[in-house]
């Protein structure tokens, strides 16, 4: 296929659509599936298969407000869409007939989101901009949007070191964490010796609460290609890997049907787009190691062996896999990459603050009303992401601290809500950026419990490769297990604060080194729920279960203490 | 007679062979004698800790309710407390049992055999509670001076105990403290 | 081969390129503490040791095992921070599993006893774990006891990388990482084993020793790998 085959495409597509009454959108992300979006599909879809000419049925990704779903979005020709909240199959039928048959289509009131909402009015969605919107299977209806376009334009009108350019330009950094530039990545790699080298992207996305990588994959997946490719182009990559965690079954099916369809098509493969640049996509299923989303890891994954990370320098950029020049970015980058290239750095530039380009998308969940997938320009405050779009706290609680950055991450507690969010700035209060897990926590949370639970997950996922890492989790789990069980003594408060200083510091990998973010940032803002714990046998969230006793104390109360186990 | 220093040892969870290497310190015995006045030990048959002890060496690791009363005892009791042994610094052998449960462990010992002795852990003031879990002595007081070894050696218990009677530091080299 | 200067301990020294800066500092007869790391296997860089400071970019810790001589560098081996880090690595190695030298075939020769006193661990801070965890006495030569393990590789490294046997392998993750005979078979039916003992020999602690040894009588021989590298590398076959 080449370019004006591409564009007739999209206009025949787009000529299809056309001839609809109305379009009737389900999602069908992972999220909206557990809340029982798969009934509701299975109820309507023989009724409108009777109405296929006049009403056109689709399932879509991920429209964001997951903790409402499963989410259902009513278009009538020429009208605003109308999204549904909650959507049992009884509702839809009765949308069926009151909003989509009716010759007088009424909207069931009390279930519509408003689209003023400030859920909706705050984000900027750029890189969701087709999830919920398209049916992620249909290739015809990702290129009637534009898609491909930015590839086509890439391989004919730029020169791989134009696209880097751009790329730096743009001010887009990573969007795995650590916030790398991405155009200086690229360049790095594109100047890299080697005759073969490779382009991976990282969907081992493995952080408690967050489901970022997940739902792009889901709800876009020729997005990512059309990046993974256009970067296959700018470093002169013929292979490309998408490392998808196998708990993504869904993504893992989307993304293979969607490679598919775009090989079949010419825009993935050899000679794509009747260029001369090839350029193949493989999936490799992570086995449920958190590790694997660390780079050096991912890529020993993806070449076979265990799943471990090795030390940096070299870098991938230089030596990865199999000792190739090799480019690893997040998903979510790679999402970023075509809005770039068609719209200009100049205009991606526009969005975000001084340092953070763009805009990023957050798993907004934890104790508030609206938990669901955001997208938000950086720079917004994280008050405007809790309470305009996450709809503050539920009534009755008051907001405690927000969580960023997964176990890697750091609390953010009400002093610093009206922090800017982008990476410098969460950084400076001892959080990150992370990949975009963003857990709200109000007043019923205890925050010693919550360090326990994040280091739980870094002792379980630790691959025990070097010692701090793999013994220090372990007993800084312990510590706080005293603490929160009301056995610690002052002393263990300040081994546990010596240890978080030593597993930072001397751990191998990312992994290590950023575990005892948790606890450090909870010691720093909220280090008055320690001492509770430790001086009153107090959990003053009232979370924790107070059975033990410091050792010494048994001595004192000797028929009360020692359960047999 | 006051001017002597008041020396007590205390034995918790182990096998006594750290106070049997202690008796090994043959003539310098002699020497102790003459600069340290014994106050408690398991070898001089005292029933209660007494107050103002200058130096308290503790072997055995602390297994029980006793222990944990004791260990409080000699800690409010003493100026210098002394993990004496493997057992006391690290728990050793008597800290294998803590990969069973106390229950378990009872009912292995003393009561899938033959016999049927009390189990630990009813009210009757005989026997004392078992801890869900063995620590080494400086996990549960604070404790000042280690002598590792299983036993310290007599040269070693010998090189601690006069550096204490003259008022110095419990040697730290290499060699006087290696586990084991 | 070309030469690079750097500075360590304030001392300027000279380097070959290639080198790392533990083979540099020690080349200096600078003491540095390693468990993982053995001359003549590939390094790993997980014990976490030799970590040293680099003065020249913030005081950033990073394992001379691994890391290359550059120009220019300067690097610092002793620290109150580091000598306190080397102990608490010591401890939490110590707390990991059941390390009771008292009743150890390794006891007196153990590389990990010899190195806590050597840096002064004579107590642990941290709560023993005291696992529950196997021993494989089913090969007719040698004792495999994870109890002394410290997960140092030395023997899934040199039985790769030297005999090429690729007898062990490592099983779990974290704590719970566990080194595995063939694809976990009891080692005495490993159809890989040959039997060869090189891992008994290069093994730190008591976790793979002699049958046949008591406690204390295991002593172990590093010098074969350098016979064997020696051999290999430079074509000198020398034995003594």
């Amino acid at each position: 296929m080449n370019r004006p085959e591409l564009q007739a495409m999209a206009e025949q597509e787009l000529e299809r659509q056309k001839k609809f009454r109305c379009r009737v959108m389900c999602c069908t992300s992972t999220a909206c599936v557990s809340s029982g979006a798969n009934s509701l599909y299975e109820t309507l879809k023989p009724k409108l298969e009777k109405l296929k000419e006049d009403v056109e049925f689709v399932p879509t990704g991920c429209m964001g407000l997951c903790g409402r779903g499963p989410l259902m979005t009513v278009q009538l020709q020429g009208q605003e869409p109308v999204i549904y909240e909650n959507v049992t199959p009884e509702l839809a039928l009765e949308i069926l007939d009151k909003h989509i048959l009716a010759h007088k289509p009424t909207p069931i009131k009390d279930k519509v989101l408003p689209n003023d909402w400030p859920f909706f009015t705050k984000q900027t969605r750029v890189v969701l901009a087709n999830s919920g919107a398209v049916d992620p299977e249909r290739l015809e209806d990702y290129v009637s949007r534009g898609g491909y376009s930015a590839l086509a334009h890439a391989l004919r009108e730029m020169t791989p070191r134009d696209v880097c350019h751009e790329l730096i330009d743009s001010g887009l950094r990573g969007r795995g964490g650590a916030g790398f530039p991405t155009g200086l990545k690229w360049n790095m790699v594109r100047k890299a010796a080697g005759d073969r080298k490779y382009v991976v992207a990282n969907g081992d996305e493995g952080d408690p609460g967050a489901y970022m990588d997940r739902t792009l994959m889901e709800s876009d997946p020729h997005r990512v290609l059309e990046g993974m490719a256009i970067a296959g182009y700018a470093v002169g990559a013929e292979q490309g890997y998408v490392y998808v965690r196998g708990e993504y079954p869904l993504a893992i099916k989307r993304l293979e049907k969607a490679i598919r369809a775009a090989e079949r098509k010419g825009l993935l493969g050899s000679r794509v787009m009747e260029s001369g640049f090839n350029f193949r996509i493989d999936i490799r299923i992570g086995a449920g190691a958190f590790v694997c989303g660390e780079e050096t890891a991912l890529m020993a994954s993806i070449m076979g062996k265990r799943g471990q990370p090795v030390i940096r320098p070299p870098y991938p950029a230089e030596s990865g896999l199999w000792g190739c020049p090799t480019l690893i970015n997040n998903v979510e980058t790679y999402g970023n990459i075509t809005p770039i290239i068609n719209q200009g750095a100049a205009w991606y530039s526009q969005i975000g603050t001084a340092k953070s380009k763009g805009t990023k998308i957050f798993a907004l969940t934890g104790n508030v009303i609206n938990s669901g997938l955001i997208e938000v320009p950086m720079g917004i405050t994280l008050r405007e992401i809790v309470f305009d779009i996450g709809g503050g706290m539920v009534p009755g609680r008051t907001y405690k601290a927000a969580q960023t950055g997964g176990p890697s991450g750091g609390c953010i507690p009400t002093e610093h809500l009206d922090t800017p969010v982008d990476y410098e700035s969460l950084k400076a209060l001892g959080s990150m950026m992370g990949s975009g897990g963003l857990i709200v926590m109000d007043n019923t949370t205890c925050m010693p419990n919550i360090a326990k639970f994040f280091m739980e997950f870094c002792m379980d996922e630790s691959c025990g490769k070097c010692v701090p890492c793999r013994v220090g989790t372990m007993q800084m789990h312990r510590l706080l297990e005293h603490i929160t069980n009301g056995s610690a003594t002052e002393d263990d408060l300040k081994r546990l604060e010596e240890l978080c200083l030593l597993v930072r510091d001397t751990s191998l990998c990312g992994l290590g080194n950023s575990s005892p973010n948790p606890i450090l940032s909870t010691l720093r803002y909220f280090r008055h729920e320690y001492e509770a714990h430790i001086r009153e046998h107090k959990c003053l969230a009232g979370e924790c279960n107070i059975t033990e006793v410091p050792v010494l104390e048994l001595a004192e109360i000797k028929h009360k203490t020692v359960e047999v186990s | 007679m006051t001017d002597k220093i008041r020396l007590a040892t205390a034995w918790l969870g182990g096998c006594s062979g750290c106070h049997m290497s202690f008796l090994d310190l043959n003539e310098h015995l002699l020497d102790l004698a003459k600069a340290a006045e014994l106050v408690y030990s398991p070898i001089a048959d005292l029933k209660e800790f007494p107050e103002g002890v200058d130096v308290a060496l503790v072997e055995g690791a602390v297994a029980n309710i006793d222990h944990v009363e004791l260990s409080k005892k000699i800690r409010a009791r003493s100026k210098l407390v002394v993990s004496f042994g493997d057992c006391a610094v690290t728990g050793n052998v008597t800290i294998l049992r803590n990969r069973f449960g106390v229950d378990d462990l009872l009912t292995a010992v003393y009561h899938a055999g033959p016999g049927a002795a009390p189990r630990g852990h009813d009210p009757d003031g005989i026997i004392p509670y078992l801890l869900p879990r063995v620590l080494p002595l400086h996990q549960v007081i604070a404790v000042d001076a280690y002598v590792p070894g299983c036993p310290p050696s007599a040269d070693r218990i010998w090189a601690a105990v006069s550096a204490l009677l003259r008022g110095e530091k419990v040697p730290v080299e290499e060699e006087a403290i290696t586990f084991g | 081969m070309s030469v690079v200067t750097l500075t360590i301990n304030d001392e300027l020294v000279s380097a070959q390129a290639e080198q790392t800066l533990l083979e540099a500092i020690r080349e200096q007869g600078i003491d540095l503490p390693t468990l993982c790391h053995m001359d003549g296997l590939s390094d790993k860089g997980g014990c976490r040791l030799c970590m040293v400071e680099m003065t020249n970019n913030n005081n950033r810790l990073v394992p001379a095992c691994v890391t290359k001589v550059q120009e220019g560098q300067s690097i610092r081996t002793e620290s109150d921070k580091l000598t306190n880090y080397r102990k608490m690595i010591i401890e939490l190695l110590l707390s990991e599993r059941n390390h009771i030298c008292a009743v150890c075939v390794m006891n007196g020769h153990c590389e990990l006893q010899n190195l806590a006193a050597h840096l002064g661990v004579n107590h642990v801070r941290y709560e023993y774990v005291v696992p529950d965890l196997p021993m494989d006495a089913s090969h007719e030569r040698f004792v495999q006891d994870h109890n002394r393990c410290i997960l140092c590789m030395r023997c899934v490294r040199v039985c790769h990388e030297v005999e090429g046997a690729h007898n062990w392998d490592v099983m779990g993750r974290g704590v719970n990482s566990l080194v595995i005979a063939d694809l976990n078979k009891p080692w005495g039916s490993s159809r890989s084993c040959t039997g060869c003992g090189k891992c008994v020999q290069v093994c730190p602690t008591g976790a793979l020793s002699k049958k046949g040894s008591t406690v204390a009588e295991m002593v172990k021989h590093h010098d074969f790998l350098g016979w064997i590298m020696n051999g290999r590398e430079k074509n000198i076959w020398e034995y003594r």
